[in-house]
């Protein structure tokens, strides 16, 4: 009982990292449909300028993941409005080529910057160690995890729901071309969404350090779970992809706690057969 | 313009067998260049004429290799038989799994044939009392061709097995790609709602286009089998179905020839950069790949026909969109 407990905690908080990570790439492909498979990228960035200010200028972790997200928004406004912006109107196949090539060399300079190996974190004090909850041994770095992806996942649902701007998204993500004829710009609204997340996905990434790890090859090794994410909860929602990164998150440890020697294999065959069965994602907008 | 091509296409051809002349200390290389063009061809056969976009390729070239491995390891060492049981043995995975591409849109096709790939590659990993897992397949030893020729150290019977079986398969696949099954398929990637409003099973024609393509990749990683005499994890892995894509690119899809000079290019290029530093070569790949999609995605060999074009100031119908 315990365990089970203990498998679904862990799996709900690397659940939130994921949604954290890939909502921004839900947006992407909902919003102007590019196929942004650098997105992984910008998480290593915000996994690397985190690791960074910390060792090297000593900043405090909670400014080092702010700094985080900004340095990954800037990067993402920069590289769209010098390439990205150039492939919304192009087939799928160049937008693949375009990020895969994109993730190659973002890998290289990783690699030449901080070498292959695997980055150290040190958390604050307040953060690590270990709670009991009748019985349950709780990471205290878990809770934060869980606490900033809940916080962020309402903050969110409130800009895109209840203000002008989340207005405009859907609207953009519903059809583009009704809404500019309706006098919303939404290359300026892709632009600021582009922005927020891959600034979300550079968090994701600092926060990531600590449960996924740092290395060179993250923007590989997650670009399969975000497209999960957004694979299995649809584009161009919240619900979706966060009931699809939670599901996934508890699925990926459930399965490493409780069949080791399958593995990922697991995974990889509920995609297909989810893929298969609904190709619009989990929660289909009506 | 046609009789230049035609003459090109002799003088390939032929370049490829005086190789055992112009480049005898690099016969091992030569083959596993000719092996990666037959995986990108079929590569081609999906992509480039039929232009569905897949990112698991790799799948059949491992199933091939697997194949092939297997049998030689288990005292089914006769090359010929081998590489036929492994063409088939891919063809039907392919067919299998047909269904699941051939519907949906390129962004559902990537993530199934991602998704595909994936499982194999955790199969292949998970079964490694069959597989060998991670060590890769030790044990596989080949018989000689016909019964005579043995696999030297030098190369020189691989790559001459490689030539045949490559030249034998591009014929079928030229002969493929200019019947009306093959402009079927070109007008598909053009337009499948209009090709369905004219009558044409878009659905099937693709499957079967699928499965042929799928048998050439696995032809493909049998033969790479056969000449190693070993099968890695990573004929299955997702970095090959994403360099497969780079070699097509570079060289020019939906042109034949296109993956045989991309994975030339490409794999002379990874030799000599990443013998100077990995990281170097992994940069230059991302760079030319921005580039290429920068400056128009036909690759170079669709560079080289403008350029011909241009010096003859003649129309030429360019079959790659």
């Amino acid at each position: 009982m315990a365990s089970l407990l203990g498998v679904l905690f862990d799996g709900l908080a690397y659940g939130m990292l994921l949604f954290l990570m890939s909502v921004g790439l839900s947006v992407t492909l909902g919003l102007m449909n590019f196929v942004n498979l650098a997105h992984g990228a910008f998480a290593m960035l915000g996994g690397y300028v985190c690791v960074v200010l910390m060792q090297r200028w000593g900043v405090p972790f909670l400014g080092a993941l702010l700094l985080a997200f900004f340095a990954s928004a800037v990067a993402g406004v920069v590289l769209e409005r010098l390439l990205y912006r150039h492939f919304y109107r192009r087939s799928h196949l160049d937008q693949v080529l375009l990020t895969i090539g994109l993730v190659f060399v973002a890998i290289a300079i990783a690699t030449w910057l901080f070498g292959s190996q695997q980055q150290p974190l040190r958390l604050p004090p307040i953060l690590s160690g270990q709670w009991t909850l009748v019985g349950v041994d709780l990471n205290v770095y878990r809770c934060f995890l869980l606490a900033v992806g809940a916080v962020l996942a309402f903050a969110l649902t409130v800009v895109l729901e209840r203000t002008r701007f989340g207005a405009a998204v859907r609207a953009s993500v519903d059809d583009a071309r009704v809404a500019e004829a309706l006098g919303i710009r939404v290359s300026l609204v892709f632009q600021l969404t582009f922005a927020v997340g891959c600034g979300l996905a550079g968090l994701g990434g600092a926060l990531g350090i600590e449960v996924l790890g740092l290395d060179p090859t993250f923007p590989l090794k997650y670009i399969v779970y975000f497209l999960l994410v957004v694979a299995v909860g649809g584009t161009g929602s919240l619900k979706g992809p966060l009931l699809a990164a939670l599901l996934l998150g508890v699925a990926d440890v459930a399965g490493k706690y409780y069949l080791p020697q399958v593995g990922a294999f697991i995974l990889y065959a509920i995609m297909v057969l989810l893929l298969i069965a609904r190709p619009q994602g989990l929660v289909a907008r009506a | 313009m046609r009789s230049t091509f035609r003459w090109l296409e002799v003088a390939f051809w032929l370049v490829l067998v005086a190789g055992y002349v112009l480049w005898p200390g690099k016969l091992p290389l030569a083959s596993q260049v000719l092996i990666a063009g037959l995986f990108a061809l079929s590569y081609d056969l999906v992509l480039g004429y039929a232009g569905i976009l897949s990112l698991g390729h790799a799948a059949y070239f491992g199933v091939g290799a697997y194949t092939a491995g297997l049998l030689a390891a288990h005292g089914w060492g006769e090359p010929i038989s081998g590489l036929m049981v492994a063409g088939l043995v891919a063809a039907l995975v392919g067919f299998v799994t047909s269904p699941l591409v051939v519907r949906g849109t390129d962004l559902t096709r990537l993530m199934i044939t991602t998704g595909l790939g994936l499982l194999l590659f955790e199969l292949a990993n998970r079964l490694g009392t069959i597989t060998g897992g991670v060590d890769g397949l030790q044990g596989v030893e080949m018989q000689p061709l016909l019964g005579a020729l043995r696999f030297d150290i030098y190369g020189r019977t691989a790559y001459g097995y490689v030539l045949v079986v490559v030249f034998v398969l591009f014929l079928a696949a030229r002969r493929l790609v200019r019947s009306p099954y093959g402009l079927s398929l070109r007008g598909i990637r053009a337009n499948p709602g209009r090709m369905r409003a004219i009558g044409c099973r878009v659905d099937l024609h693709l499957a079967a286009i699928y499965t042929f393509a799928a048998a050439y990749a696995g032809v493909a990683g049998a033969l790479l089998t056969q000449t190693t005499q070993f099968v890695g994890l990573d004929v299955l892995s997702f970095g090959r179905s994403a360099e497969l894509l780079v070699m097509l690119i570079v060289g020019g899809a939906g042109l034949l020839y296109g993956g045989f000079i991309g994975a030339a290019v490409f794999m002379i290029a990874h030799h000599v950069l990443s013998s100077l530093d990995p990281v170097y070569w992994q940069f230059w790949l991302g760079v030319c790949l921005i580039a290429i999609v920068l400056v128009g995605r036909d690759g170079i060999l669709g560079a080289g026909r403008r350029l011909l074009t241009l010096r003859r100031r003649r129309p030429v119908t360019v079959t790659a969109s």
